[in-house]
């Protein structure tokens, strides 16, 4: 059921979901960066169309602590740094960002779990928000994600000077009933708010047809996996790729990770942390690194997300169509390129 | 001026006078440039773009292009020309295997910086006057060109090229800039203020490397932080300091060397004001050696490597222990 409160009851919305569980919404940071941060009143929901790191943080943090390890003498004392996570939301997840997450879960929640992982996903609740405002580098589209109508437990529209809620789980369901709606003013039988949300989702489909991007669509790749990695589209790319892991630390799906130690002379601190496979030592092993070229490097992010991923997981791609690789790589190189360059290069296989 | 590049790169592949032309390409929009190498007048005919949007420094990919056979012809704006000569000077281009032309710049455009003023959506830009016209799905945007520019071109050093082998259009001048007023501004903090200032924009680095990557100076064959053996080798900071540590050191390391090309701010996907620890850095070298602009000339010696105790005279600032 869609409910509809008054725009100008956000602030109240918020200080609610906060009493209910801890809340994390995007701010703006400054005029140019956003970011999820916990609320505390005052703070107001950014309307950036996206935070510049993706939301996949709450779950798969850049760095993750693991365990510490002290020395006395010969004795050494192993520290469990775990905690368990309390209860959170997340409000106003984009409908990218949201299915972002169902791609970790295939990583991490496959055998064998990742209980870091699993237990924040557990904890989470997911009130997601469509985007009033598309951008030309969005292509959620192409992967079947509706901007206008995006997942999660609850979603969210703003429009018109109302906010419109719809709870998807009982997860949702049970948030909505603790806000206490009708206490803000909600009228829960109002019969326009579907109507309502309807005209707003086919405004922002109208907006998304005249988007560059459009018409974008992925091939099915899970049949040409050795025709597309000897592609030579590689070489010019890579040739011009600086090696950098913008596009991967942006990524909401890019989901690799290294276990590092740091020393401080007196403790180690053993913690995981992102890692890039645009990095010279990714998967680096006692033996060397399998990957020496950036070349090589270059094509393994693009043959994970569009061939390896899907071949192992029904086709599915690993990329949402944020855009945020659009936006910040150095020298514009990127995942919308690359697909459109191997269409290419498949054409012209055709015709010979 | 583009239809002028296009001209002069075709004649110089189909003259032989080089192989290969290093320029930029777009792809879906108009404003996503990628630095590119073309091999046929073909290819530059098809797709060799000059616009507002060209900001990438092409200077460091000469170090790779010209450890190549063959000669290539580079189009260099004048802050790319100081790379290039700062390369030059550090013996990592070989200087006979390019053909550099230089090409006018009155400042360039990021796209992050229109998105900044709130324009989004957008389908073409156009000049028009003194505003850039930006067509939107969301309808038309005017924005004064001025602030559409990146803020190094805002300050511009230079529009002065200090290498080139043939110069299309006009030469410009050294300007007056005020690249070192945000530098003041931050030195009139006290050191509470300077400190929550910087950890306040370092702690949103995510280590991607980006500032490195692009930076001309940045051009070591293995980072220390790349390698396991230095003992300061990490992916990510498991703590505030590292982040700090990290950008500190590469300030360091590039003093000197720093042109003041601007790459780093640019680039930076968390938009941290990198630039400012460089012209610090500049600013104090000017201050206590003389003035001095890296990459000026082929072949210099920066004042922190030229300095000798003997015949001159130590900074005032300098005594036995550290800085006064």
């Amino acid at each position: 059921m869609i409910v509809k409160v008054a725009e100008q009851k956000l602030p109240e919305l918020l200080t609610a979901a906060a009493g209910v569980e801890k809340l994390y919404i995007p701010v703006d940071k400054s005029d140019k960066v956003s970011v999820f941060e916990e609320y505390a009143p005052g703070k107001t929901l950014s309307r950036k169309l996206n935070t510049l790191r993706s939301a996949k943080d709450f779950f798969f943090p850049q760095v993750q602590p693991m365990a510490k390890f002290r020395m006395e003498g010969k004795k050494i004392e192993v520290i469990d740094t775990r905690e368990e996570p309390q209860d959170f939301i997340i409000f106003g997840v984009r409908a990218c960002d949201v299915r972002s997450f169902d791609i970790l879960d295939r990583v991490f929640l496959a055998d064998p779990v990742d209980t870091y992982y699993e237990s924040r996903r557990k904890h989470a609740t997911i009130v997601s928000w469509a985007c009033a405002e598309p951008s030309e580098t969005c292509f959620c589209h192409s992967f079947g994600i509706d901007a206008a109508a995006p997942e999660g437990d609850a979603r969210m529209w703003i429009a018109g000077g109302w906010i419109y809620l719809e709870d998807l789980t009982e997860k949702g369901a049970e948030l909505l009933k603790a806000l206490d709606l009708p206490a803000l003013g909600a009228d829960t039988s109002d019969e326009d708010a579907e109507k309502e949300v309807k005209a707003e989702q086919d405004r922002i489909h109208s907006i998304q047809e005249k988007l560059p991007l459009y018409s974008l669509k992925p091939a099915d790749n899970r049949q040409k996996e050795l025709e597309i990695f000897n592609s030579p589209v590689w070489k010019e790319f890579s040739d011009k790729c600086l090696g950098c892991g913008s596009c991967t630390f942006v990524c909401p799906t890019c989901q690799c990770f290294d276990i590092e130690d740091f020393n401080d002379g007196h403790t180690i601190e053993r913690y995981r942390c992102w890692d890039s496979c645009m990095y010279k030592d990714f998967t680096m092993m006692a033996a060397g690194t399998p990957r020496k070229t950036q070349l090589e490097r270059f094509r393994q992010r693009f043959m994970h997300k569009l061939v390896y991923y899907p071949i192992k997981n029904d086709g599915i791609y690993s990329c949402v169509g944020c855009g945020r690789c659009l936006r910040r790589c150095p020298i514009h190189m990127n995942i919308v390129k690359v697909m459109k360059a191997l269409e290419e290069d498949a054409q012209c296989e055709k015709k010979n | 001026m583009q239809d002028e590049l296009i001209k002069r790169a075709c004649e110089l592949l189909e003259d032989g006078t080089v192989d290969r032309v290093l320029g930029w390409s777009s792809g879906d929009f108009f404003y996503d440039i990628t630095p590119t190498v073309f091999t046929s007048a073909d290819e530059v005919r098809k797709r060799f773009v000059y616009n507002d949007f060209c900001g990438a420094n092409l200077s460091k990919y000469l170090i790779a292009e010209s450890q190549k056979d063959g000669k290539i012809a580079a189009f260099l704006k004048p802050c790319d020309t100081y790379s290039f000569n700062q390369l030059l000077t550090e013996h990592r281009i070989n200087r006979e295997k390019v053909y550099v032309i230089g090409i006018p710049c009155d400042g360039k455009v990021s796209v992050g910086t229109l998105n900044d003023a709130g324009i989004d959506g957008i389908l073409s830009t156009e000049r028009d006057g003194g505003d850039l016209v930006c067509t939107t799905v969301y309808g038309e945007k005017r924005i004064p060109f001025a602030e559409a520019q990146d803020e190094r071109c805002i300050n511009c050093k230079s529009r002065k090229h200090v290498v080139y082998d043939e110069l299309i259009g006009e030469e410009g001048e050294v300007l007056d800039s005020h690249r070192f007023d945000e530098v003041e501004k931050l030195e009139a903090m006290t050191p509470e203020e300077r400190f929550a200032f910087w950890q306040g924009e370092l702690s949103r680095c995510i280590r991607c490397n980006a500032c490195r990557n692009v930076c001309p100076a940045c051009n070591c064959d293995l980072c220390v932080f790349d390698n396991p053996k230095s003992g300061v080798f990490s992916k990510a900071a498991s703590n505030d300091f590292e982040d700090a540590n990290f950008h500190i050191i590469r300030a360091f390391h590039v003093a000197g060397r720093c042109t003041d090309c601007g790459e780093c701010s640019r680039v930076c996907p968390e938009h941290i004001p990198l630039h400012l620890l460089n012209r610090k850095l500049i600013k104090d070298i000017n201050t206590l050696y003389g003035t001095y602009q890296a990459g000026e000339t082929e072949g210099q010696m920066s004042p922190l490597s030229a300095f000798t105790e003997d015949g001159d005279a130590e900074p005032s600032i300098v005594q036995k222990g550290g800085i006064r």
